[in-house]
């Protein structure tokens, strides 16, 4: 246990030190003193150097209530004791301190035993708030995430099993209910993404268009167990003769029928708006004119990433809920960007990380998985993610009892600066003043809109919780991390790099 | 004593050309404010409106379209929620214009207020499930 306290020390204004009660009592600082529950026959107190009255106060006393394993109160700066630094450094070695840490092993033990306590990443906020971070620690096991929100990067792959004659779907043209399909892959392999569009939709021709079907519709009534129409042709070979091919589909009949998602669970999300004079349909909604309303989309305190913000516990490999059944984390999300302004609590204010996903789509539900329309802009699949933390220290607890006043979302204008690419930020908002119905931006009350179901969320924690209770879902180490902040992962903007006309092509 | 209700009259092709509407106010002292109308000639047509006026003219009145042969409908049937598709995700909020969609406080549901409805429309195209259906 003495690496912490080295490493506290490393800083001047982040110092700790160990003095005695007494001579706490002396300078008459023990109301402030930096007090831990510590045993009984605990004689030492900590003393804590920093400056109180900055922002990184907070959390410099979390960082030292996570690194102690106690639960502390403030601390007042006392030149004094500086004094004593060395003396105290090498007292400090010498303490044992009971730390509260668990292993996976351990909490699928207690699963497996029908003991395991999970409780939702709502309800854990209270409970810490109440019996204090060291309790809940010991008494909570797992805190269960969710989300459950329109998911872009998500899509589908199935085998369709060998026609007779045989037919190679690839290199030539399929449609599920007229949406194209991906078949750049092996004969019977076929992708369907969530956006997609038949080719007889009028998109934007008359703006704004309606979107009423597409890829994310398609996924959702394979999973409701209706049937599907297919169209594929191609051109035939000598080992895959047939050119043709009409015929209904059910999910039944496929030999493998899987959900693969390579960008979901968004840490933290834009808040958007629109500056501009008219009406505009984006991805998030339809947005009023200069500043009319505000959309979000994000579970903000229930939302997985936002309860493990350094993805301590959250990692390739990870067991989680997906779409009403039980899916793995398969990679880090594309555009994951760990490497952004962040709260004092570890939060991003900004995208940050993402997940890959994937699970088995034969066992999932139409519920959790739907097709969606977005005026003016396409389709889309709503995904119901549900990631177990394991409560594997205090600070991973700590983690999980963030609130949504405690996490900031940036809004941004979408009539200019999202669509140009600019940087520019109109302001700052916690998920608590957006949930309660107005934000306050540019001298204006605006009032607030979410494309993410909280409720649905919730739900979906909920469910995860009584599976993980009544001993039906264990929980998988990660065999790999994902990229963290400063591990080098960062999302660039396009490389654009113009192409020279030749004529002589 | 006053009353004031949201309506829908739909009228039928032969009255589409018909001016009836007009007398509500003539005859019966009624105000009416329209929320919405499709009228087109020889074909079917619907009128919503908000109606209001002392209660027994607004009887006869309503008595009066009646007897011309148009059908009336309270307002609040005719927009309402496919609660197996609706997701409670909240996009709608912002675009009602009266604030019929309410968020439920603690478990954060969307509430819809068929009394505040007008049926203009806007939650239809909006709502990314299409869980708000228009009935006639």
């Amino acid at each position: 246990m003495p690496a912490p306290y080295a490493k506290l020390a490393l800083k001047d204004d982040l110092a700790l030190f160990l003095t005695s009660p007494s001579y706490i009592n002396k300078s008459r600082l023990c109301n402030h003193s930096l007090l831990c529950k510590t045993k009984p026959h605990f004689e030492y107190f900590f003393y804590y150097l920093g400056n109180f009255k900055s922002a990184d106060y907070t959390l410099q006393v979390l960082s030292f209530q996570l690194l102690c394993k106690f639960t502390c109160y403030p601390v007042i700066i006392d030149s004094r004791a500086r004094k004593y630094y060395d003396l105290l450094l090498k007292i400090s070695l010498f303490i044992k301190i009971s730390t509260m840490q668990k292993t996976i092993e351990e909490i699928n033990a207690k699963i497996k035993a029908g003991k395991a306590v999970a409780v939702n990443a709502e309800e854990v906020i209270g409970i810490v708030r109440n019996k204090g971070i060291a309790r809940a620690a010991t008494e909570i096991d797992v805190v269960t995430t969710a989300t459950f929100a329109p998911m872009c990067s998500s899509g589908i792959y199935f085998n369709i099993g060998h026609p007779k004659p045989r037919m190679k779907l690839d290199a030539g043209k399929t449609f599920i209910n007229d949406v194209p399909a991906y078949t750049g892959f092996a004969a019977t392999d076929v992708m369907l993404g969530a956006t997609a569009l038949p080719d007889s939709d009028p998109r934007n021709k008359e703006h704004p268009g309606d979107f009423n079907y597409g890829g994310g519709h398609v996924i959702e009534e394979l999973v409701s167990g209706k049937d599907v129409r297919i169209s594929a042709s191609s051109y035939g070979t000598d080992c895959y003769p047939r050119k043709k091919l009409e015929s209904w589909l059910n999910i039944k009949d496929l030999n493998e029928a899987v959900l693969y998602n390579f960008r979901n669970a968004y840490q933290n999300y834009n808040v958007a708006v629109n500056l501009s004079d008219k009406t505009i349909y984006t991805y998030l909604g339809i947005l009023k004119p200069r500043l009319g309303n505000a959309v979000y989309c994000s579970a903000g305190q229930l939302s997985p990433l936002l309860n493990d913000p350094y993805y301590k516990t959250i990692g390739v490999g990870s067991h989680i809920f997906l779409g009403g059944g039980e899916g793995y984390i398969s990679w880090h999300g594309t555009q994951h960007n760990p490497d952004v302004p962040r709260t004092a609590n570890g939060v991003p204010k900004r995208g940050s990380g993402t997940l890959s996903i994937i699970g088995d789509l034969k066992q999932m539900k139409p519920r959790w998985l739907r097709g969606v329309s977005m005026q003016g802009y396409g389709v889309s699949l709503s995904v119901g993610i549900g990631i177990p933390i394991p409560v594997l220290s205090t600070e991973i607890l700590e983690y999980t009892a963030v609130t949504d006043h405690d996490i900031i979302a940036t809004v941004i204008d979408y009539s200019k600066a999202y669509p140009q690419f600019t940087s520019d930020v109109i302001g700052e908002v916690s998920y608590g003043q957006l949930k309660s119905g107005v934000i306050q931006l540019m001298n204006k009350e605006i009032p607030t809109a979410s494309l993410s179901s909280y409720s649905g969320a919730l739900e979906i924690s909920n469910i995860l919780k009584d599976w993980i209770n009544g001993g039906l879902f264990l929980l998988c180490p990660p065999v790999k991390p994902i990229p963290g902040v400063k591990d080098g992962e960062a999302t660039k903007p396009f490389n654009y790099r113009p192409v020279e006309r030749n004529n002589n092509h | 004593m006053k009353v004031a209700r949201k309506i829908v009259l739909h009228f039928p092709a032969q009255l589409v050309e018909k001016a009836i509407a007009y007398r509500l106010v003539k005859d019966f002292d009624l105000q009416f404010n329209i929320l919405k109308a499709s009228i087109i000639p020889d074909s079917e047509g619907f009128i919503v409106l908000e109606l209001s006026g002392e209660k027994d003219a607004y009887n006869q009145g309503i008595r009066f379209l009646t007897r011309a042969g148009v059908k009336i409908e309270p307002l609040s049937q005719n927009v309402s929620r496919n609660e197996e598709k609706c997701t409670h995700c909240g996009a709608c909020l912002t675009v009602c214009p009266t604030g019929a969609f309410e968020v439920e406080d603690a478990s954060r549901r969307i509430f819809f207020n068929h009394d505040k409805c007008i049926v203009c429309g806007n939650c239809l195209k909006a709502c990314p499930p299409r869980a708000m259906e228009l009935h006639f």
